[in-house]
């Protein structure tokens, strides 16, 4: 068991392209911690980097108390489960879990002792002598995450380990991973594009956008405290609404005429960014915001009312016992509900 | 489901008769009349023929010279299939990890692919000539009285040096194809589990090869006792005197030098049992214990 530290890790490539800038995180020991963001934003390179799989073009990366920057793969003391799991095609599923330990000189009894005690967890007992063709997806899956607990590392990293599931087993899988990183207590880190993954899983979450970090916090305080718009917009479902307001004599105004009962925050700018989360807006209020419904989305737990906000588009969501239909309707925004983002920057006010 | 099909029967059958015919005409038809002839004594003016059983069979047994020259095929077949797949396996693994101008390197390697065996003989005849040739002079530096043409042994390097030096582009391509088509977090996945290079290449990378590795020493058998003929006619000059030649040269040499059709087509013979017992363990031996992903 480990804490990580990376102090300003950055990853340059020749062509120039900075895959990730200068980053700094510490993952206390037996934290789970998710890095999130859209393809292409650096999080997977940043894991490969903990992994060392991918060089450190500057900074330190420390695992434990030791820098690892040079230090081969293999002696990083670390496990990592591949998107496709990465088995061995040639080797039966206990020699796949087995190989890595083989490699470090465990003797056949400890390594036996291992595969059978992670089989057992895994409920991988009956297919232990199958190769990996003749599994399915997610027995496959459960393979990769054997390999990684046999080696008992002090870091598990997981590369979109579940996104070639399907629906329902991806949810069951998060539940198992999630309960068995708890149980073992192995510091670990976890790469998703899926903000429910990110969401359910992690003490923390690292939202990362073009290879930069936006945001650090656990998964409420993303939720509740986004930094900034694209956090706002990325973790959620349906993500937050996000209106260009005017601020004409102390009064928020949308689309011209629309005012906005709310204190605006005290900025230097003229317009600001009001947010709010579709399911924090109440359907109903004294008429002076009104909402423009045009569809109805029936989730069956709630239903999303899609519509328009002095010329914005506007989602809210309300509950399955609320009546809802199509065309003007009040609403009311509450005050302690609101965010409010920079019009340019795009950062929380 | 609806399978598509032929309604009647002679279009499918019109369809297939030109690749029948070819197949007949110049393998069934030859085939049957080696067999044939390999029974019968031929007239050496082509007047006439006598049947003679398995004669030319047990002659053939009890010629010390077609041993001889069975013994140095099997030889000449091992070396070349050996060192142009160990050769080849080794420059895809190093042309694998080249990033930078890879596709220059990879065409250069491949070059040598688009010659012609007789024009590899003729390439082979200068390299190795007996009062220029680099080779010779080579080997003369260090010590070996090397003779094209004249010594048994220096005529079988060259053989060989040039056999594989020809089938080292085809293994190359076959080889790096197979390298790049091991996926890349396989790789990875051993580069976390084993820290020794050596152990990551004998353990995954090449296991994971050895479909590839399983059908190019099939290839390289083949080609080694049947497509070397070009390289060995040159080389010996069409007059193989004392020097070593394959067992598919001595048909040749047998059937029209000496006139003998009988003896060559027992030869014949022979050499298709032979292709046919390395085709069935092929695909029944060793087909069914290669892993294929």
């Amino acid at each position: 068991m480990a804490q990580v530290t990376l102090d300003r890790v950055r990853k340059t490539y020749p062509n120039g392209f900075e895959a990730v800038q200068p980053c700094s995180v510490e993952i206390p020991d037996g934290e789970l911690v998710v890095l999130v963001g859209p393809s292409g934003c650096g999080k997977s390179t940043l894991l490969r980097m903990i992994a060392g799989l991918e060089d450190i073009t500057d900074g330190a990366l420390s695992i434990g108390t030791d820098v690892v920057n040079d230090k081969d793969p293999a002696d990083r003391n670390i496990a990592m489960v591949f998107q496709n799991y990465a088995l061995y095609p040639h080797m039966s599923v206990a020699k796949n879990m087995g190989y890595g330990l083989k490699n470090r000189g465990a003797s056949k009894a400890e390594i036996d002792a291992k595969v059978q005690e992670a089989a057992r967890i895994l409920n991988l007992g009956d297919y232990l002598d199958r190769r990996p063709s003749q599994l399915s997806g997610g027995q496959r899956q459960r393979v990769a995450m054997g390999r990684a607990i046999v080696r008992d590392p002090e870091l598990f990293l997981f590369d979109e380990p579940l996104s070639n599931l399907d629906a329902k087993l991806r949810n069951q899988m998060r539940i198992e991973i999630r309960a068995l990183q708890q149980r073992l207590g192995v510091t670990s880190v976890y790469v998703t594009h899926d903000q429910v993954e990110a969401m359910t899983m992690a003490d923390r979450i690292i939202v990362l956008n073009a290879g930069r970090v936006e945001q650090i916090g656990t998964p409420t305080e993303i939720y509740e405290r986004p930094a900034s718009t694209f956090v706002a917009g990325f973790m959620g479902a349906p993500p937050m609404n996000l209106m260009t307001a005017a601020l004409v004599s102390g009064q928020l105004q949308v689309g011209g005429e629309t005012k906005l009962p709310l204190t605006p925050p005290a900025v230097a700018t003229d317009e600001v960014l009001v947010g709010y989360r579709p399911e924090d807006v109440r359907l109903g209020g004294d008429g002076s915001v009104v909402l423009d419904v045009q569809i109805i989305e029936e989730l069956g737990a709630n239903r999303l009312l899609h519509g328009q906000l002095g010329g914005q588009a506007f989602s809210i969501s309300i509950g399955k016992d609320e009546q809802a239909q199509v065309g003007p309707q009040p609403i009311t925004l509450p005050q302690d509900r609101v965010h409010f983002f920079h019009p340019e920057r795009g950062t929380r006010l | 489901m609806k399978r598509a099909g032929f309604t009647t029967v002679w279009l499918p059958v019109a369809l297939l008769l030109p690749q029948l015919m070819i197949i007949a005409i110049f393998f069934y038809w030859p085939a049957a009349w080696a067999v044939q002839s390999s029974f019968y004594l031929q007239d050496p003016f082509g007047f006439g023929s006598t049947f003679v059983g398995v004669e030319n069979y047990t002659d053939l047994m009890a010629n010390s010279e077609y041993g001889k020259v069975a013994r140095f095929t099997v030889i000449y077949t091992a070396l070349v299939t050996f060192f142009s797949l160990a050769i080849a396996l080794l420059l895809a693994v190093k042309a694998d990890k080249v990033i930078k101008g890879a596709k220059s390197y990879r065409t250069l390697l491949m070059w040598v692919y688009a010659i012609a065996p007789p024009v590899a003989g003729f390439l082979g005849l200068m390299f190795f000539d007996q009062r220029n040739g680099p080779m010779t002079e080579m080997f003369q530096a260090l010590g070996w009285d090397f003779r094209l043409g004249a010594d048994y042994n220096s005529t079988a390097t060259a053989m060989v040096i040039v056999a594989v030096w020809k089938q080292i582009p085809v293994n190359f391509i076959f080889f790096l194809s197979g390298l790049q088509s091991i996926p890349k977090s396989v790789r990875e996945a051993a580069l976390i589990d084993n820290r020794s290079a050596s152990g990551r290449f004998w353990e995954v990378t090449f296991p994971l090869l050895a479909p590839t590795a399983f059908f190019l020493l099939i290839i390289n058998i083949t080609y080694a006792l049947f497509d070397t003929f070009g390289i060995i006619d040159t080389l010996v000059r069409s007059e193989p005197g004392n020097n070593p030649v394959t067992l598919v040269y001595k048909v040749f040499v047998d059937g029209f030098r000496g006139n003998d059709l009988g003896g060559s087509s027992a030869q014949s013979v022979i050499l298709m049992v032979l292709v046919l017992l390395l085709t069935v363990f092929q695909f029944r031996l060793i087909e069914r214990r290669i892993h294929y992903t």
